[in-house]
């Protein structure tokens, strides 16, 4: 690990100030990607700016239709929240199939989305649930937040304060998890409309696959507005050659995994509504 | 401090750092370079070496220890991010001579062989407790060791150990110092 300075500000204003003072400054949220990365000298920050002594941004809230989750609220606390559990139990039970116990006793959902790992899980569920991300200077949709891999729309000195989930229609995530690793080879979040309130949009957003990081499938999209079942998703297929190819599998395998994990989340919705 | 041992020494150290906080019940107060990470402070400076270090990368659980009664890797904490918290770890799940009636299953049914991950499996074991209360079944408790990797038992003794411990905790009064 290379040098740094540590702080743990008790405002977001101090934080961000602090930010601003040291240019090679990064927050520290969960550490359970940063901390990795620091001890394999990938990232040299010159300070690191501990965000746990905010505790108020680890609230969980629902408000005007929108359930409300602080940036430093833990997988494990979006995972048992009873808020969560009743108005978005999709994204309750994603947070149960992040890592491991003691991973998501640390990992944030602030800290997830910042990172934007192509494997993660946290973005699919953004993407496909058209959340807006809330920093201390503005609010970001989550269309325009995930820019590529390990890429967002935050400035250097800029943190996320809080996610805002619109409530509304249903949503399920599927996820085809690497054993070892337990990151997603394939996961896809599918988000359903409420029809009785003339919602009729679906949303397919993919994780795990994609070359370029988290991103939605608007074929899937369109062939579930017309007849959503999982056989609407049969002829479909993505493009090999855009999917994340490794050891772990190519890309035609992972094509393959993402419409499977498609068709399952389109058979729990189908299930659940019935 | 002694010199960190994941580093070489031709780095320059960060500034040192004093620091507090509960460890096994007791204040600790050192002064240490602010990269090192929890499970260095536990072993090194506090020669607390029921703490293990598997794989230094997050995966095994080996050093799984309890930070505010939560379940956490060790070795993905710095020291610095503990201050001020009440630090468990193996040394201090037993009363005195008395086994901790998790520590007590796992000898009564031989879950474990060379007993490398055995800390951090009972430090994990007592976590799902905490969450799931002392009624688990083995499905649960697979699932809930994803994160606690062994490599003698196969699984099925510590599983048997860890439903037997839960119940057990669940029918004694509180242990540890927690
Ligand atoms: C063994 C293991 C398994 C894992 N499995 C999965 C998995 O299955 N799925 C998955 O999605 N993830 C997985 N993860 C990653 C885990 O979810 C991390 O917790 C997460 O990616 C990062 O969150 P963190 O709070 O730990 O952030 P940190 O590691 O503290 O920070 C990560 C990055 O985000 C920045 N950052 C943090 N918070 C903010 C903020 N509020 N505003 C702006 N920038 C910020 C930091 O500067 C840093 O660059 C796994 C990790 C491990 C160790
Ligand atoms: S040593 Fe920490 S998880 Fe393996
Ligand atoms: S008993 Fe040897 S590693 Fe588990």
């Amino acid at each position: 690990m290379f040098a740094f300075t540590y702080h743990r500000p008790d405002t977001v204003t101090a934080a961000v100030d602090l930010l601003r003072a040291h240019e090679e400054a990064k927050p520290l949220a969960g550490g359970q990607t940063l901390i990795a990365t620091l001890k394999q000298r990938l990232a040299a920050p010159s300070d690191l700016v501990d965000l746990s002594g905010l505790p108020a941004l680890r609230a969980i809230t629902l408000a005007d239709g929108r359930l409300i989750i602080g940036a430093i609220a833990r997988h494990a606390d979006v995972e048992a929240s009873p808020t969560v559990r009743e108005s978005l139990p999709a994204l309750a039970a994603l947070a149960g199939l992040i890592g491991d116990p003691a991973v998501r006793n640390r990992g944030t959902l602030g800290g997830s989305i910042a990172n934007n790992d192509p494997s993660a899980d946290y973005p699919a569920a953004c993407l496909a649930l058209a959340a807006t991300i809330v920093t201390d200077r503005r609010e970001i949709a989550a269309a325009d937040f995930f820019t590529g891999l390990f890429e967002t729309a935050l400035e250097p000195d800029e943190i996320v304060v809080q996610v805002s989930f619109p409530l509304g229609g249903e949503g399920a995530y599927e996820k085809f998890r690497n054993p070892a690793s337990r990151y997603a080879m394939a996961g896809v979040f599918v988000w359903r409309g409420d029809a009785s309130l003339g919602e009729t949009g679906v949303r397919v957003a993919v994780t795990g696959a994609g070359q370029g990081g988290v991103f939605r499938w608007s074929e899937a999209e369109a062939a579930l507005a017309g007849a959503f079942n999982p056989a609407a998703l049969e002829s479909l297929g993505l493009p090999a050659d855009e999917m994340i190819a490794d050891i772990h599998g190519g890309g035609a395998y992972r094509a393959h995994l993402v419409r499977e994990m498609a068709r399952r989340a389109v058979a729990r919705l189908m299930a659940a509504a019935a | 401090m002694q010199p960190n041992a994941f580093d070489d020494a031709s780095f320059p150290y960060s500034p040192a750092r004093a620091l507090s906080l509960t460890v096994n019940g007791s204040a600790v107060s050192v002064t240490a370079d602010v990269r090192t990470l929890l499970v260095q402070l536990l072993r090194d400076d506090l020669r607390l070496t029921g703490t293990h270090v598997g794989c230094d990368t997050s995966q095994c659980g080996a050093c799984t220890v309890h930070v505010d009664g939560e379940a956490v890797k060790a070795c993905a904490v710095l020291a610095v991010q503990a201050e001020g918290c009440a630090v468990l770890t193996i040394e201090g799940v037993a009363t005195g001579e008395k086994l901790h009636p998790m520590q007590e299953a796992f000898r009564e049914h031989h879950g474990l062989q060379c007993g490398f991950c055995t800390p951090g499996m009972i430090l994990s074991a007592m976590d799902m407790v905490r969450r799931h209360g002392p009624v688990l079944d083995e499905t649960t408790v697979r699932a809930e060791l994803e994160g606690n990797i062994c490599r003698c038992t196969g699984y099925h003794n510590i599983v048997t150990a860890i439903v037997a411990g839960a119940r057990a905790m669940g029918a004694a009064p509180a242990h540890g110092v927690d």
